[in-house]
């Protein structure tokens, strides 16, 4: 079966025609004079023809149909043949004009659906792009503050007092030396766990020395001590000023302690 | 703080239009306790506190509002700017427009849905090939089941996009969507009686001499939509 489209004037189906007729009467819908729209309907097809378009099978039905019912209305109503065969026994009339009020509607409502599609044209949802944030470093939450220091330093000593038998040897820890030693840890990892640097610490003396370097580092600005929340354990960063590494301008010399 | 509040910050700063259920999950997992007193909001509170901000922000008339689209909030600009911010963002993307067939047939799926393309061919007097075609590959419409007909003939609805492309926040959005719509109603076993001497079938249509004398207000009220039809 070939697609029949018929495009004629701006009639898409024969209701459309249909209700073009009925709108050119001006009259109500339901008052409307159907033998003469009958008549005119075809005279349309006919035209429709002689411009040689294709006429859509819908449009030889709905012929037929107004054929029909002007037929009926030559006879007296009491003549009128009962169509059997509609089980509904229906009126055609009212059946068609039924019809072409529910099309109606439908026309209606698809026009305000085009003045909706329309208007969304010019609505603009607003659509902010993500700020491009830093993320590398997690956002600090807390600054430690002095007393959660000496707290934790507190903790690791206490390691040490209950060792109550030390060896002793000549040990040289230097604050310096342990700046050092923090600041390469710190170019790999981007943050260390306080604990962390004194893990392997083998005295007090080393522990001091460690503790001394990180409030060196912190009063140069290179270091950060953060805390996830209050007591949390606290996390030495980098700071903004840390440098590239290696680099160890800013550490006086003198920063080297003698212990006791 | 107001839990409203909150969400208009959070939709103000959204990258995409979110529903009531992604601002709960949002809200939930921003944190509990005292830091987040709106960690336990629920989708109930939320709705309507959506609704009490998109009124402030009508009334307030700036040139922008909280609108919801599908189910999802979003802020959009007011279409008397579009000349403004076409210039400054460049033309939506959309596709091009629909045809009158198109439109047509797209009204008809969207108040009637779930219905067969035996019914829109019915109410639009003509075949809807084509135009069915365009409307499921620019998936505004989709199949939803099947009918309870011989052949068991596929029904279609509208989809989300429908929704979206529409700028609706529901199909209740649609303009006169209580007179056009259709509650699916279970077709009666047996003949209902619709008055005390009149025991008629349920799709029974009055005639057309009943409704000539009082056809002004016949449209509104008298006109019914046939059960559907077995061919």
């Amino acid at each position: 079966m070939p697609d029949y489209k018929v495009q004629f004037d701006v009639f898409e189906g024969p209701l459309d025609l249909l209700l073009y007729l009925v709108k050119k009467e001006e009259v109500d819908i339901y008052e409307v004079n159907l033998t003469k729209i009958a008549r005119e309907f075809i005279e349309y097809v006919e035209l429709m023809r002689e411009f040689d378009l294709e006429v859509a099978g819908e449009f030889l039905v709905m012929a037929s149909t107004l054929v029909y019912i002007k037929s009926r209305e030559l006879l007296p109503v009491d003549q009128q043949a009962v169509d059997d065969t509609d089980e509904e026994g229906e009126d055609p009339r009212w059946e068609l004009i039924r019809k072409l009020v529910e099309y109606k509607k439908f026309k209606d409502a698809a026009e305000r659906l085009e003045t909706i599609e329309r208007a969304q044209e010019n609505i603009y949802p607003r659509l902010p792009v993500a700020p491009t944030l830093d993320n590398t470093t997690p956002a600090p939450r807390t600054t430690a503050s002095l007393f959660d220091l000496i707290g934790a330093v507190n903790e690791v000593l206490r390691r040490f007092q209950l060792r109550e038998t030390q060896e002793i040897f000549a040990e040289q820890w230097t604050v310096g030396g342990k700046i050092t030693d923090i600041r390469t840890r710190l170019a790999t990892a981007s943050t260390l766990k306080f604990y962390e640097l004194f893990a392997d610490a083998s005295s007090r003396q080393e522990v001091v020395a460690t503790f001394l370097a990180i409030l060196e580092l912190v009063r140069l600005r290179q270091l950060d001590l953060v805390q996830e929340e209050d007591f949390a354990e606290i996390v030495l960063c980098r700071s903004a000023e840390f440098g590239d590494g290696g680099n160890e301008t800013g550490v006086a010399p003198a920063t080297v302690m003698d212990m006791e | 703080m107001e839990l409203k509040h909150v969400l208009e910050a959070i939709l103000f700063s959204a990258q995409k239009p979110m529903t009531p259920a992604e601002l709960q999950s949002l809200l939930a997992t921003a944190g509990e306790g005292d830091a987040n007193p709106f960690s336990g909001a629920k989708a109930r509170d939320i709705a309507p506190a959506l609704e009490i901000l998109a009124a402030e922000h009508e009334a307030a008339a700036r040139t922008y509002r909280l609108i919801c689209v599908a189910g999802a909030w979003q802020f959009a600009s007011q279409p008397e700017f579009a000349l403004w911010i076409r210039t400054l963002v460049g033309q939506k993307h959309r596709p091009s427009r629909l045809s009158k067939p198109g439109l047509e047939t797209l009204a008809i799926i969207a108040y009637r849905q779930p219905l067969t393309r035996a019914e829109i061919e019915e109410i639009r007097g003509v075949s809807i090939d084509g135009v069915m075609q365009t409307l499921m590959e620019r998936e505004l419409v989709e199949a939803v089941g099947r009918a309870e007909a011989p052949g068991r003939p596929p029904t279609y609805g509208t989809t989300k996009l429908f929704l979206e492309y529409f700028g609706l926040r529901a199909l209740e959005d649609l303009p006169d969507a209580s007179e056009l719509r259709r509650i699916p109603v279970e077709k009666p076993k047996a003949p209902i009686t619709t008055g005390p001497d009149t025991t008629t079938e349920a799709h029974a249509q009055v005639t057309l001499e009943e409704v000539i004398p009082h056809s002004a207000h016949a449209e509104a009220a008298t006109v019914q939509t046939p059960a559907p039809q077995t061919p």
